[in-house]
């Protein structure tokens, strides 16, 4: 288990993320009335885009998003093999870095924004995260993830708040609106693409398929709230990500893009409103 | 070889167009049209997209402008002039202040006419462009399979003839690029 888990972490979650950033196209364009692009669309695109030429603003970039790339899925790959979860949290923030390292070699005023912008947008994530990995281990006196999905009942009951801080981190975890402060998904905004700006051919490709390896780790994360050792919590589990996805998707087409300043306030007042409440009532009752 | 016509993506630049062209160019992708649904997104980076589009008669000030986001576009690329006046430089060609259409500067592969063109039109044209996008990225997947994937990063000496050579370009039309001109030195 401990091998097989990570290895089809490895093969399936670019599938199910490109599947699931495919209907999120298409859910979108039908919100807007539109036809939409096929639901393979996102897989279209990568490989067209490892079908051009390759153009590099420096050469480190090409190491630095591979960097990036390798750590994302070997932080999914540690989580689904059942280690500490929150060295899990601190690999993926780590991997974070190497994103920003990648726009800023660049020079590109556009870029070097977005990669500031990248990492206000962890230093909002951070406390909600790290809470997350807290609750759990208040909750069932264990980071393992091994542990945690053998729990005798699903661990939202007892975590709601926490539950609730990390869905709202969710949408800046998936550069969402209103929170798309580092890359902007729509054209002709102020930023062009952020961090992503001086990311051509395939290293965009890389990009786009570590951004799908990171979304499903963290609605792995999501799971990990609702799974318990009853082997239909697996089922549930899966509507309740399904759920939340549909939910971003909601938000995003329904919010403009906040100012970064808003954005940090309201990110830690829900932490602190949600997750701290539960973590003290956590506390006091236990 | 890779199929990429399902993916073309949009660079959109305003040479010195009145807008006309430009409204229509985003109309196609409003719920009535929705280029999307072919795969079409309006990128604003130069260096992700595939087809130019470019609107209105080429100018001084712009002239330099549209060659950089050409030079700046990753190969294989296609050039669309959407409107008469990236076509020809329409009512303003013989201003004194028009180099004419987008062919004066760069290599232009499809010529959507109108004025404003029509999002159909506009539709149309976008999908000749990917058309030949497919044609010149089999061509370009050829020659990185001939000299190995290395090749995907240079520049080879080929790739402008692939593109359409704009040396040929300009001869076939039997006129030269413009240079750019400093019209008080003429007084």
């Amino acid at each position: 288990m401990r091998i097989l888990m990570p290895i089809l972490f490895l093969l399936l979650a670019p599938l199910a993320g490109g599947l699931l950033d495919g209907m999120d196209r298409k859910i979108s364009a039908r919100m807007q009335r539109r036809v939409g692009p096929p639901i393979l669309q996102p897989f279209y695109d990568v490989q067209k885009l490892f079908a051009k030429q390759r153009i590099v603003v420096t050469n480190s970039q090409t190491f630095l998003m591979i960097t990036y790339m390798v750590l994302i899925i070997f932080t999914g790959c540690m989580f689904y093999s059942g280690v500490d979860m929150l060295m899990c949290f601190f690999m993926l923030s780590t991997a974070g870095i190497f994103l920003y390292f990648s726009a800023v070699v660049t020079d590109s005023p556009y870029s070097y924004i977005g990669g500031q912008r990248e990492l206000f947008q962890e230093m909002c994530c951070e406390p909600a995260v790290l809470l997350t990995a807290l609750g759990f281990y208040i909750l069932e006196g264990s980071f393992q993830t091994s542990d945690l999905i053998k729990a005798d009942r699903s661990a939202i009951l007892a975590l709601p708040g926490f539950f609730v801080a990390f869905l709202f981190i969710l949408t800046i975890k998936m550069r969402k609106s209103p929170f798309d402060e580092s890359t902007s998904h729509h054209p002709h905004q102020e930023l062009v693409k952020g961090v992503t700006t001086e990311l051509g051919g395939s290293n965009l490709a890389l990009f786009q398929i570590t951004e799908w390896y990171e979304n499903v780790l963290m609605l792995s994360v999501v799971a990990l709230f609702i799974l318990n050792k009853n082997p239909w919590s697996i089922l549930c589990a899966v509507l309740v990500v399904l759920a939340t996805y549909f939910l971003e998707i909601l938000i995003d087409n329904t919010s403009a893009r906040m100012k970064s300043q808003k954005m940090l306030q309201l990110s830690w007042a829900v932490t602190i409103a949600a997750a701290g409440v539960n973590l003290v009532i956590l506390i006091l009752v236990r | 070889m890779a199929n990429v016509k399902r993916s073309p993506w949009l660079l959109h630049y305003d040479a010195s167009s009145c807008n006309g062209c430009d409204i229509e160019v985003l109309a196609s992708l409003t719920p009535v049209y929705d280029a999307e649904r072919f795969g079409v997104v309006n990128t604003a980076d130069p260096m992700q997209a595939d087809i130019l589009l470019v609107t209105g008669g080429v100018n001084a000030q712009s002239a330099e402008v549209v060659k950089q986001l050409y030079d700046q576009m990753a190969r294989p690329k296609v050039v669309v002039a959407v409107g008469v006046c990236a076509c020809t430089g329409g009512v303003f060609k013989d201003c004194y202040n028009i180099n004419g259409g987008v062919d004066t500067v760069i290599p232009v592969d499809v010529y959507v006419p109108g004025c404003a063109a029509r999002p159909e039109s506009i539709i149309d044209g976008i999908v000749k462009a990917v058309a030949i996008f497919q044609e010149r990225s089999d061509k370009h997947d050829k020659y990185v399979k001939e000299h190995g994937e290395s090749a995907r990063d240079t520049s080879d000496p080929d790739a402008a003839a692939r593109d359409g050579n704009p040396a040929d370009f300009f001869n076939a039309l039997g006129k030269k690029p413009q240079e750019h001109t400093d019209h008080k030195e003429e007084k």
